[in-house]
């Protein structure tokens, strides 16, 4: 986009920086935390949108069944104080009682019947289905216990139901709809919506009577949202003390901030891996990638400490598996290949390309590290033609089968189950390049056995067919920077989630 | 007159017409819309199922016949992306950018005209010289940086205006100033241009001869023939300020039409997209038949053609 050339981002931090008398707005004093988005939100009602900046609603308006503690990553009950398996696809929810809605409706086992059956029903349109799609209906069992009926097993509905899932007011949902609800959101969550202006502003206040839930009582009283796309033009309101807060700044802006003392720069990491796809399978026709010599010399050929130290930087790490560290049944003793291009070279030689060849190169997204990666392709023999596309574009082309080689990453949808990556891409779907029989199968049992040892057996038997196959090349996990005013006191967790309960002013 | 100004509407709404259906066609090529409805996180299953629930799998002219029909009523439909009516979004966001664009223009024209006939009247002298290194400024320097350099000194340092948003007059200060910038040195060059050549002409010299004051000859016998090309072209430019600020619009956090129209693409929200095509080129009709008038009620002459 026209916002983010980094040419541009250092021309400003370098002017602000050459000394800039500094009006100290405190906004302590007034008790408002402003915050910048970059990108447009479509609709806050978070089943319908799919966007990073829906979640940080989506966690602050509303409640979920179940919460997983981000640090500690144990699952604690929030709008349920219990649970239980009653069968392989059933489980039972104990409500909390006494917890009521933004508007005054009461949170009972009506609400969570009235959600769970609204968004399991396809026709209702959810935007990302993975998330409700496993859920086939809800039952009253008395106004405080309830069931979620699944379609098949999922061991990872209690994943699900800390995090996308969040629990709607039956009586005005039915009413409102997804628009009324994105226009007027009413939910259990510390901070309620109190204006919005669809994808330009946003105003929530804190829940005074928000009940004892796991995620800690909201501190900050008032907090400001304003979609600002420039990243330059937030840079430019931090430094004229109208925003507190901004995040996802880019690591050159960051670095220059973090030498500014009236800044706190915080790196976490984030759920992102970017990785190399290969066509293994043959979808594009007659390509190199079917052989397996020529898929690990990519992967040899790939300097990835380099990349995060050069470019990433931050909280970012080198990988090797197809998921993010942290996810359930990652496992990570895997067959890894450190960067060698003279054994990348040999094995391009024993495939029968000596002299290298040349193939499409596809990336959608962060331009620089799509082409430092081809330039370490280049030095193995591997000539590129550099391809940019939308993301859109890439995708349709990738699900049809005719990308040889392209940059990619996921963000898991911050779910913290490998299930949202490796079975998302490695089950045969449209966007599965090496369709390997032997890892469905295990998948099929990891992402459908309730016995996590079972689960980690299988998810360890497809990870290392993957990798010893070499059917992508895994190269780093993403990092974010989150840039905020000294008199705010806040601790990012690892998976891009700005929470605004854990904030305060020091 | 009133059947020039008939035979220019008709061709006007010829001209809409042909707009909507070839952005359209375009559009149908550019991509999978449903991909980009989907979003990142969905898998491809989803992407199916969108893809029926919106009907991308019809023929284009089917579809197209479709948003013909509701639009001539005044439904846009609804956008893909905001899940609301089209036309309330457009309302909304066209405020904005209307306000800049009137703003901008005004700017332009109240600064440019007037240096343009002074750097005429005096040509290569230092007022001719000083419009010369503003006009070249102007079109050198790029709009973003302009803008981020007016937020740097008039935000930051001297904390006079508000760095960006839309909720004051004074939001807009910057923001006029940086798109009217972008159009300035053209109208300036052109009324400077169009000044010397008429300011040269024989019935200048008749003028003065017959001993009409300094102010006359300028303003009633020269300007109003120099003008004619620059109503023109501040028609173009208008046009262009409404659906094309969306540099300006972006850097000062507006969020006015012509930053829509850029995200709406990038997200294939078709809907939002076709009839900001259609805002937009009924804009550029409507300037160009209103300069038209204009320049036929200053010129007569050109009132036959």
């Amino acid at each position: 986009m026209l916002a983010k050339s980094p040419t541009r981002s250092s021309f400003l931090a370098a002017v602000l920086m050459a000394g800039v008398a500094m009006p100290a707005l405190a906004d302590k004093a007034s008790g408002t935390l402003d915050v910048a988005f970059t990108k447009e939100l479509e609709n806050v009602d978070s089943y319908f949108n799919s966007s990073r900046e829906g979640v940080v609603l989506q966690r602050a308006i509303w409640d979920g069944l179940i919460y997983r503690n981000p640090e500690t990553n144990e699952y604690v009950g929030n709008l349920a104080t219990s649970w239980e398996w009653v069968d392989d696809t059933t489980l039972e929810f104990k409500l909390r009682e006494g917890v009521t809605f933004h508007n005054g409706e009461p949170f009972n086992a009506d609400d969570v019947v009235f959600t769970v059956d609204f968004v399991a029903n396809e026709e209702n349109g959810v935007k990302t289905q993975r998330n409700v799609n496993w859920m086939d209906y809800a039952e009253k069992i008395d106004d405080y216990t309830v069931r979620i009926h699944l379609k098949e097993k999922f061991p990872a509905a209690i994943e699900f139901l800390s995090g996308p899932v969040s629990m709607y007011p039956n009586e005005y949902y039915a009413e409102a709809g997804p628009s009324g609800m994105g226009l007027k959101p009413v939910g259990t969550g510390p901070y309620k919506m109190v204006d919005v202006v669809p994808g330009q502003h946003f105003v929530l206040e804190a829940n005074e009577s928000y009940h004892d839930s796991p995620k800690g009582q909201p501190e900050i009283a008032k907090i400001d949202i304003r979609t600002i796309p420039d990243v330059n033009t937030q840079m430019a309101e931090l430094f004229s003390g109208s925003l507190d807060l901004i995040w996802q700044v880019p690591a050159d802006q960051a670095n220059k901030l973090a030498q500014m003392d009236q800044f706190t720069v915080a790196n976490e990491s984030t759920m992102r891996v970017g990785y190399l796809q290969m066509d293994a399978a043959g979808r594009s026709g007659d390509t190199p990638f079917t052989n397996k010599l020529v898929r690990q010399a990519v992967n040899y050929a790939i300097n990835r400490q380099e990349l995060v130290d050069a470019l990433l930087q931050g909280a970012s790490k080198v990988v090797y598996t197809p998921c993010f560290p942290s996810q359930f049944g990652c496992v990570q003793d895997v067959t890894e290949y450190e960067y060698n291009p003279e054994k990348a070279k040999e094995l391009l030689a024993e495939a029968g390309y000596p002299d290298g060849f040349t193939v499409d190169f596809y990336a959608y997204r962060d331009r620089q590290y799509a082409e430092a990666i081809t330039s370490y392709l280049n030095a193995v023999g591997i000539k590129t033609n550099f391809n940019m596309l939308q993301y859109s574009a890439l995708r349709e082309i990738n699900m049809k089968g005719e990308v040889p080689i392209s940059f990619q990453t996921w963000g898991s949808y911050s779910i913290n189950d490998a299930s949202a990556i490796v079975s998302q891409f490695f089950k045969h779907g449209s966007l599965d390049s090496a369709r390997d029989d032997e890892v469905l199968e295990w998948l099929n049992v990891a992402d459908s056995s309730t016995d996590p040892d079972t689960r980690v057996d299988n998810y360890a038997k497809a990870l290392n067919k993957i990798t010893e196959e070499a059917y992508w090349a895994p190269m780093f996990t993403y990092n974010t920077n989150y840039v905020f005013k000294d008199e705010v006191s806040y601790t990012p967790t690892a998976d891009e989630v700005l929470r605004f309960v854990d904030m305060s002013w020091k | 007159m009133l059947t020039f100004i008939l035979k220019r509407l008709g061709l006007a709404l010829l001209v809409a017409f042909t707009v909507s259906f070839i952005s359209f066609s375009l559009l149908f090529l550019s991509g999978d819309p449903a991909a980009a409805l989907a979003g990142e996180t969905a898998s491809g299953e989803d992407v199916e199922a969108l893809r029926r629930l919106y009907g991308f799998d019809r023929p284009m002219l089917v579809q197209y016949g479709e948003w013909l029909f509701s639009a001539v009523r005044g439904d846009f439909g609804e956008s893909y992306y905001f899940k609301l009516p089209v036309s309330n979004l457009i309302a909304e966001r066209l405020q904005v950018t209307m306000i800049l664009g009137v703003c901008g223009i005004l700017f332009a024209l109240l600064t440019a005209v007037p240096l343009g006939v002074a750097a005429a009247i005096r040509p290569n002298s230092l007022i001719d010289r000083f419009a010369l290194f503003l006009s070249v400024a102007g079109q050198a320097m790029p709009s973003f940086w302009f803008g981020l350099i007016l937020i740097v000194v008039f935000a930051i340092q001297l904390g006079w205006l508000p760095p960006s948003g839309a909720d004051t007059w004074r939001h807009f200060i910057m923001p006029t100033i940086v798109l009217g910038y972008y159009a300035m040195p053209a109208i300036m060059r052109l009324t400077r241009a169009g000044m010397l050549d008429v300011l040269g002409s024989d019935f200048i010299r008749t003028a003065r001869a017959k001993g009409a004051g300094e102010t006359r000859v300028l303003f009633k016998h020269a300007l109003r023939n120099a003008i004619i090309p620059v109503v023109s072209l501040a028609a173009v430019q208008m046009g262009f300020m409404l659906g094309g600020s969306i540099v300006v619009e972006s850097v000062f956090a507006l969020h006015g039409a012509g930053y829509l129209a850029w995200e709406s693409i990038a997200r294939n929200d078709l809907p939002t997209v076709q009839a900001l095509i259609l805002v937009f080129s009924m804009f550029y009709i409507v300037f160009t038949f209103l300069a038209d008038v204009l320049n036929a009620w200053l010129d007569p002459r050109m009132r036959s053609a």
